[in-house]
């Protein structure tokens, strides 16, 4: 899997780095040539073009100012693409720049999900519980909770290639499955399930109606910030030595063994990390919804992020928010399906229902993005953005 | 004697659906061999299978309903090797394994349509009936079980060792460049490959529905399949039949066993132990029993 980095892996790891201490010297922007970088910051700069710039202002901007316009409805159901798309970039660092593919997520983002669930818990409810409600403690443990699992899983990430590995971590989710099916102390049994994770921070209930404004309102807010940092974690993560390291193993990995990159390591870390963000993502995909079921950790919720990470872009945290997104508000639209097309039910028990045309689609999807585009919604952003870039001359 | 005996006849249940196992695996290990990608698409294939003998046998009779079905799930099989796979020669085998994940996502739930809300009966001749051979009970469908999967295990491999095309699929999963040299024609390899999984994971879907029928869980089932072909080694057709049937003697065990020996191990933990049985060889040789080590060339 090649991915656009590797170019930039490449002569990165070669280039000149000032030293540490040392502030990089600001090297001359020229006006009107924006990709024109003459210091080595300038290269690596996180928003290189000044157009870059200005729109993540703008898309932040917007995305801040949707709480109050958008209706409730839509405000939690972009809450929960906000969460999918912490869990997708996690997946994106493991699968896309490290190029280890896992089918295992959603067993990682149970492992958070019970984590955060079990420590924020009602002491005295019928579940574990230990009754810290606070944010600050559940989230990261239920990352760090994962990211356990993550490394327990290393060593056969380090031992298997390819698709070998791509089974065994589907065997972990029937085990995952398996076991949180059977623990109903702590998951509340199947069919039953038990309360999220609670969110609260500086003693703010997010999931209730706040300083901020309503319950959907906050929750929003609340994602939308934790999204913007993750993100941020991840594109810092790419462009260090660690990312160029992860890019190495994906497209080589003797060639990256023989230049000193540390195999074991390297996968173990990719796993750990990735994990980490799917702990997380975990632990706050569900409390939006305020409840879960050990039942929905399952093959189908792999395949969604494997979809949303496919469809995005492989090796884009961009392109990974953008599939998300993509693959959160699909069933809100095949939901309008029975209006336009009558013969397609909304009903679950008739047969061509909404629910199966949203599977149906899910996989056609991956289908037609791999075989026509195989860079994703990020591929098709970027040929836009090219002909516009041009144009008129756009040949 | 009541041990033993209850021994015996969970070997056989064992073996009856392990040979079921052997079969799906054998699929996969044919599409791998040819392609060097695990087609995710044969649970669809092996329900596909199931649900047109339900809805042929009352028509035709059951033998002949399993015999146009499997030459219809084959025939798909062509079709979607054809519309999803042959465009991505040359793509990384990861992105045509999600490819055909895909695939099976979109094929089972257009069957899961056909399949309603019931469980739907294949119409098999054998049901729950037992006989009782040397004392040990055992159930007839269990013996088909294992009867069909040794013809059709001799027959494939009778195939593979004295026809043109077998030749022609050996000679490409050995070297593909080289078979392109001599003339084999990779695409046909591909196709048939893919067929011949296909018309495998039918006769598997059959059995796994005599019996307890088919229901829109079914498919699960076929993925049993996957710690078998680990276990044996991806690139192995003797080691897919030893890993399918290894693991339908463990689960079997399992299940006979475990209820007295761990029971916080949780009920239907049969059902995940062949996961487990997968984690623990692969510690030990990662290119399972029989697999080819890789080697690794700068």
């Amino acid at each position: 899997m090649t991915g656009p980095r590797t170019a930039e892996a490449a002569t990165g790891s070669q280039g000149p780095r000032p030293a540490p201490g040392v502030p990089a010297r600001r090297g001359k922007r020229v006006r009107r040539r924006p990709l024109l970088h003459t210091s080595y910051g300038q290269d690596m700069a996180l928003l290189d073009t000044p157009a870059k710039r200005r729109w993540t202002l703008a898309l932040l901007a917007v995305a801040l100012l949707l709480p109050y316009v958008l209706v409730d409805e839509m405000l939690s159901l972009l809450a929960t693409a906000y969460v999918a798309a912490i869990g997708a970039v996690g997946l994106n660092i493991v699968t896309g720049y490290a190029g280890q593919v896992s089918l295992g997520h959603a067993f990682f983002l149970a492992i958070g999900a019970y984590t955060a669930a079990a420590i924020s818990g009602d002491p005295d409810g019928r579940v574990i519980g230990l009754g810290v409600t606070s944010m600050l403690v559940w989230l990261p443990a239920a990352g760090l909770a994962a990211a356990l699992a993550g490394l327990l899983v290393a060593p056969l990430a380090v031992r298997l290639r390819g698709l070998y590995l791509a089974v065994v971590t589907l065997g972990l989710v029937f085990l995952g499955e398996h076991v949180f099916k059977e623990w109903d102390h702590l998951t509340g049994g199947p069919g039953v399930g038990r309360p999220a994770a609670v969110p609260e921070l500086f003693g703010v209930r997010f999931d209730q109606a706040g300083p901020l404004g309503s319950r959907e309102q906050q929750l929003y807010l609340l994602m939308l910030v934790l999204l913007a940092v993750f993100a941020l974690g991840a594109r810092n993560l790419a462009r260090s030595r660690v990312g160029r390291a992860f890019a190495a193993v994906r497209d080589r990995d003797i060639a990256a063994a023989v230049m000193g990159v540390d195999l074991a390591r390297y996968k173990a870390l990719a796993f750990a990390i990735s994990s980490f963000y799917a702990g997380c993502a975990g632990a706050l995909l569900y409390t939006v919804a305020g409840f879960f079921d050990p039942g929905s950790f399952n093959l189908l919720l792999s395949v969604q992020f494997i979809a949303m990470v496919l469809i995005g872009g492989v090796a884009t945290v961009s392109g990974a928010i953008a599939g998300a997104l993509f693959i959160t508000l699909l069933p809100r639209l095949t939901r309008e399906l029975p209006a336009l097309a009558p013969f397609i039910s909304g009903d679950i028990t008739r047969t061509p229902n909404v629910f199966q045309v949203e599977t149906v689609l899910y996989g056609l999807l991956i289908i037609v993005f791999l075989v026509f585009e195989p860079r994703g919604l990020f591929g098709i952003w970027v040929r836009i953005r090219n002909y516009w870039k041009s144009w008129p001359f756009s040949y | 004697m009541d041990t033993l005996k209850g021994l015996l006849e969970s070997l056989v249940r064992g073996l009856g659906n392990g040979s079921v196992y052997a079969l799906l695996a054998l699929g996969f290990v044919i599409i791998y061999k040819a392609t060097r990608v695990i087609s995710f698409a044969q649970p669809a294939f092996m329900i596909c299978g199931a649900v047109a003998v339900s809805h042929l046998a009352g028509v035709t009779g059951f033998y002949a309903a399993v015999l146009i079905s499997v030459a219809g799930v084959a025939a798909l099989a062509l079709a979607v090797e054809r519309a999803a796979i042959r465009p991505m020669v040359g793509r990384p085998v990861f992105v045509v394994a999600i490819i055909t994940l895909g695939v099976d996502v979109v094929l089972r739930v257009i069957v899961n349509g056909f399949i309603g809300r019931d469980v739907r009966q294949v119409g098999d001749p054998w049901g729950f009936r037992t006989v009782h051979l040397a004392g040990i009970g055992v159930q007839q469908r269990h013996l088909a079980m294992l009867a069909a999967a040794v013809v059709v295990l001799l027959a494939v491999f009778a195939f593979f060792r004295h026809t043109r095309y077998g030749l022609a699929m050996r000679a490409a999963a050995y070297d593909q460049e080289a078979a392109l040299a001599q003339g084999v024609s990779v695409g046909m390899v591909f196709a048939l490959s893919w067929a011949l999984a296909g018309g495998l994971a039918a006769i598997a879907g059959t059995f796994v529905g005599t019996g307890q029928g088919v229901d829109q869980l079914t498919w699960i089932i076929a993925l049993k399949a996957l710690p078998a072909i680990i276990l044996g080694g991806l690139d192995s057709l003797g080691g897919a039949v030893a890993g399918g049937l290894a693991v339908g003697v463990a689960e079997s065990l399992v299940q006979a066993y475990q209820q007295q020996l761990a029971p916080w191990l949780g009920q239907n933990f049969a059902v995940v132990s062949p996961y487990v049985v997968m984690l623990v060889v692969l510690l030990v040789r990662p290119y399972g029993l029989f697999g080819t080590r890789e080697v690794e060339r700068v």
